[in-house]
């Protein structure tokens, strides 16, 4: 009921604002291209082809990107990746959105010892230094594409649950949430009905911002080779190979890279124009 | 030709039909003084700022301000600047966010002189501490060194006034100059302007909510409302006959101290309902280091009986909003009960019995806050039911918040409408449909209508009114200002520095003061009529710290009446023929009117 109205009131505001409506229509439409074009293309994302290996692209045959080093077709794996890597962003998103939320709202709106103990150990968690992390769980449990989800998840949520927190330390200062005591609202339902829909603006800006945050851990992960295995692939291990065949065939690094840039560009501007829009200072929200 | 000569002016916003300010004309001779007043949204501040050339870009503007001749409306900003802090220039209401906090008040003050080449860089420091001496901050040289920060709202205000006055301008706009204040700061701001203009022959322009303060401070005023000039002619004039029917009511509907108003009876021999027995409340000021207690209330005790209201007056730092919330339970107390219908009640709300909970209301200042803005009206007055009353079916719930909005004089249209849909009045009035959709016995009303416009404030105090009148509900009415203790209570407790000063009914009180405080307070109240003499400034000094009060009586600093007696010991709170007082010398002055 009450996220239902502060997901309305965004989406109502953010119809006037062009810069949202431009990027989330580019992502909506890379998105469905990634999602439909791989039906429409008679290539299949693994099949190699040794006869026409580093082919320029070009409409004839369906090679619309090219072929790479093993002759698989680029256009299939370039939206295959797309699609790994904006399921890899948005699934680390959620997760660290979920407990990112819930463990900032929980810390902020108890406060006291319950607070200082919950951030200390967020503070804690900042000091593992990430990639050795990633790559003693890589050891640990071997190459996994779950492990992927866990290690940008782990790291996500910290931010989150600070903001989180210091938005709820101001929430629950305001006036309604002692008129909800008063009345005789229970802690959790302070916490569920009254701290949580009003933070919904600044989860939902800080959200768009930290999908192209995860969205990069993978490319570097999947750079490193630590990421999606072959032939799975992801924008980040097409563009590592990329690099390998650079001097060859430029176009393998540069179709991927380009795509990421423009999938990580519209996201930052759609998070800059959200919060143009659901602006916490403002009163309306 | 006039001074100041305002023609067909009208504002516009960019991307909105409605002006903000329509055909609006008047003028100002030199040494004159006019009052705009209005309600909120009135245009008053609007006029203001396009007086002095500081409207934003995006507004839209016609008609024309001449000043001495030159036009201001579409003048470019260096030929406004030749004309700003010399011969015009302007107080704003929030002095703290006027002030650059980053810089010492001195030299805002210096930079001012230097900026406009009002005299040469080896006066400017002189002239800034004369200045700074002239509106009253006696230890300039100490001053000029201060941040704004560490001085109080009355003697930032000062500064203001004093930086404004520093090129000796021919026309001085005042938006809202003392809203911001305690009223016997506001009294003494008043005083200040009315004797610096005394010496000086300057014009003043006064925008002000406050009909109070222009029928005293402006020979002339101009009424607004939407936009619109109402009326304009010499105040007396004005007040005397009203032409315009709109501003005889706002005229009529000026809450004033000097005129009783009828209570609901009072039951007589009814035990309380609420008992607050030797309340304190502390808060630790600072980090585990030099921490230090800070008392805002101190081991106060008061009752009250159902059907009574009971106003607790205080100036800011009294300890009056803290008392409310340990009442309620909203902070802990530190030492004290408060008993509900004879039963001592746990400290704090969450270990407050439910079945208690709900016979102890609260009502909020500012009605868009104590609304949580993610929930519609019907949502908010719905929840308390669903919390008391389980096992209420969906459809006798929304049939009871219905009969609430109602009853509260909202329209159910309004069912579905979040809080930023609303008016503050209608908000207001949610919030209470809020508290009062449990039927509780006891509210507690924190500066509930000081947020609110004249009418809405007086149409809230009658609702509630209303209500005690149905119900024989309970009022704790906490508020700063005394035309509304005057409207609406039946007993008066007056607070300083977390203390009770004098405790009477209404009439004695404002008949027959026997604290020197509420004496001061009382007289400090500037009321709607210009034949009333203004306050002669009867309060000299500022509230004293509470994190280092003095010893003795708290009020002695500022009391004229004081004695030696009265910097040593504590008077304790006597009962007297008609209520109680705090003071040693209370039996031999005689403070009555």
């Amino acid at each position: 009921m009450s996220y239902g109205a502060a997901i309305r009131q965004i989406l109502r505001k953010s119809g006037d604002n062009k810069t949202i409506v431009v990027c989330s229509s580019i992502l909506l439409l890379i998105a469905a291209i990634a999602l439909l074009g791989p039906l429409l293309s008679p290539h299949h994302f693994a099949s190699t082809d040794f006869e026409n290996r580093f082919m320029l692209p070009s409409a004839g045959d369906w090679h619309l990107f090219g072929t790479d080093d093993l002759g698989r077709d680029l256009f299939v794996r370039t939206l295959l990746g797309v699609k790994v890597t904006l399921f890899v962003a948005i699934v680390a998103s959620c997760v660290s959105l979920g407990i990112g939320v819930a463990y900032g709202a929980i810390a902020g709106y108890v406060g006291g010892k319950v607070d200082a103990i919950m951030m200390r150990a967020v503070d804690a968690l900042y000091a593992l230094p990430f990639i050795f992390f990633v790559i003693l769980l890589m050891v640990v449990f071997e190459r996994n594409f779950l492990l992927i989800f866990v290690a940008i998840g782990a790291i996500n949520w910290l931010d989150m649950a600070r903001i989180v927190r210091g938005q709820t330390l101001s929430l629950k200062q305001r006036e309604f949430v002692d008129a909800a005591r008063l009345i005789g609202v229970s802690t959790p339902g302070i916490i569920l009905r009254h701290i949580t829909p009003n933070l919904f603006g600044v989860v939902v800006v800080y959200m768009t911002l930290t999908i192209p945050q995860a969205i990069l851990v993978e490319s570097f992960l999947s750079f490193l080779g630590l990421g999606v295995q072959e032939p799975q692939t992801s924008l980040g291990a097409l563009v590592n190979s990329g690099v390998s065949t650079m001097e060859r065939a430029p176009w393998l690094l540069l179709i991927p890279a380009l795509i990421l840039a423009v999938i990580l560009l519209c996201f930052n501007f759609l998070g800059d124009g959200l919060r143009d829009v659901a602006d916490p200072k403002e009163k309306t929200l | 030709m006039s001074l100041l000569d305002v023609k067909d002016l009208s504002i516009r916003y960019a991307g909105s039909a409605k002006p903000v300010v329509n055909d609006l004309s008047f003028s100002i001779e030199a040494g004159q003084s006019l009052g705009i007043v209005g309600e909120s949204g009135a245009g008053k501040t609007q006029t203001a700022m396009a007086v002095m050339g500081l409207l934003p870009a995006n507004a839209v503007t016609g008609g024309s301000i001449r000043f001495d001749g030159q036009e201001f409306l579409s003048a470019a900003p260096d030929i406004l600047n030749r004309y700003r802090a010399r011969r015009i220039a302007m107080v704003f209401q929030d002095p703290m966010t006027a002030l650059n906090p980053y810089v010492m008040i001195g030299d805002q003050l210096r930079r001012i002189l230097l900026e406009h080449k009002i005299c040469k860089s080896a006066e400017a420091r002189e002239r800034t501490l004369a200045m700074l001496q002239r509106v009253g901050l006696p230890d300039a040289e100490r001053q000029y060194g201060v941040f704004p920060h560490q001085l109080s709202g009355g003697m930032r205000q000062r500064v203001m006034i004093g930086a404004a006055l520093l090129g000796e301008p021919d026309l001085l706009v005042a938006d809202e100059p003392t809203t911001a204040l305690d009223v016997t700061v506001q009294a003494q701001i008043l005083g200040l302007l009315r004797e610096l203009r005394s010496q000086s022959n300057t014009a003043l322009l006064l925008i002000s909510h406050d009909l109070g303060v222009v029928a005293g401070n402006c020979e002339h005023m101009l009424m607004m409302d939407n936009g619109r000039m109402l009326e304009e002619g010499p105040t007396q004039e004005i007040f005397a006959a009203p032409s315009n029917e709109r501003t005889a009511r706002l005229i009529a509907a000026a809450p004033r101290i000097d005129v009783p108003t009828k209570t609901t009876p009072l039951p007589a021999g009814v035990a309380p309902i609420i008992e607050v027995d030797k309340v304190s409340v502390s808060f630790r000021e600072g980090r585990a280091s030099g921490k230090r207690q800070l008392d805002a209330v101190r081991s106060l005790s008061f009752t009250v009986a159902p059907g009574e209201t009971i106003a607790i007056v205080g100036e800011s730092g009294s300890g009056k909003t803290s008392l409310a919330r340990a009442i309620v339970g909203l902070i802990p107390m530190r030492s004290g009960a408060v008993s509900y219908a004879g039963k001592k009640l746990p400290g704090l709300v969450q270990s407050r019995p439910n079945a208690i909970r709900r016979q102890l209301q609260m009502v909020f200042q500012d009605p868009v806050t104590s609304l949580n803005p993610a929930m519609r009206v019907a949502e908010i007055v719905a929840e308390p039911i669903s919390i008391h009353e389980p096992k209420k079916k969906k459809a006798e719930q929304e049939q009871d918040v219905n009969q609430m909005l109602r009853h509260v004089g909202l329209g159910i249209e309004l069912r579905e409408r979040y809080p930023h849909e609303l008016s503050g009045g209608q908000a207001q009035r949610v919030a209470i449909a809020r508290a009062l959709v449990v039927r509780p016995k006891v509210l507690i009303c924190d500066e509930a209508v000081a947020a609110l416009d004249g009418t809405i404030q007086s149409e809230i105090l009658h609702l509630l009114q209303a209500e005690q009148a149905d119900t024989g509900l309970a009022l704790i009415f906490i508020t700063h200002d005394l035309s509304v203790v005057r409207q609406i209570s039946h007993r008066v407790l007056v607070m300083y520095m977390g203390r009770v000063c004098e405790v009477a009914t209404n009439e004695r009180m404002f008949k027959r003061p026997q604290h020197p405080y509420t004496k001061a307070m009382i007289s400090s109240v500037p009321v709607p009529d210009p034949g009333a003499k203004p306050a002669e400034v009867p309060l000299a000094g500022e509230v004293s710290s509470i994190l280092n009060p003095p010893a003795g009586c708290p009020f002695h600093p500022r009391c004229q009446h004081a004695v030696a007696r009265c910097s040593e010991q504590v008077p304790e709170l006597e009962s007297t023929a008609s209520g109680s007082v705090a003071c040693f010398r209370a039996n031999e002055l005689d403070l009555g009117y």
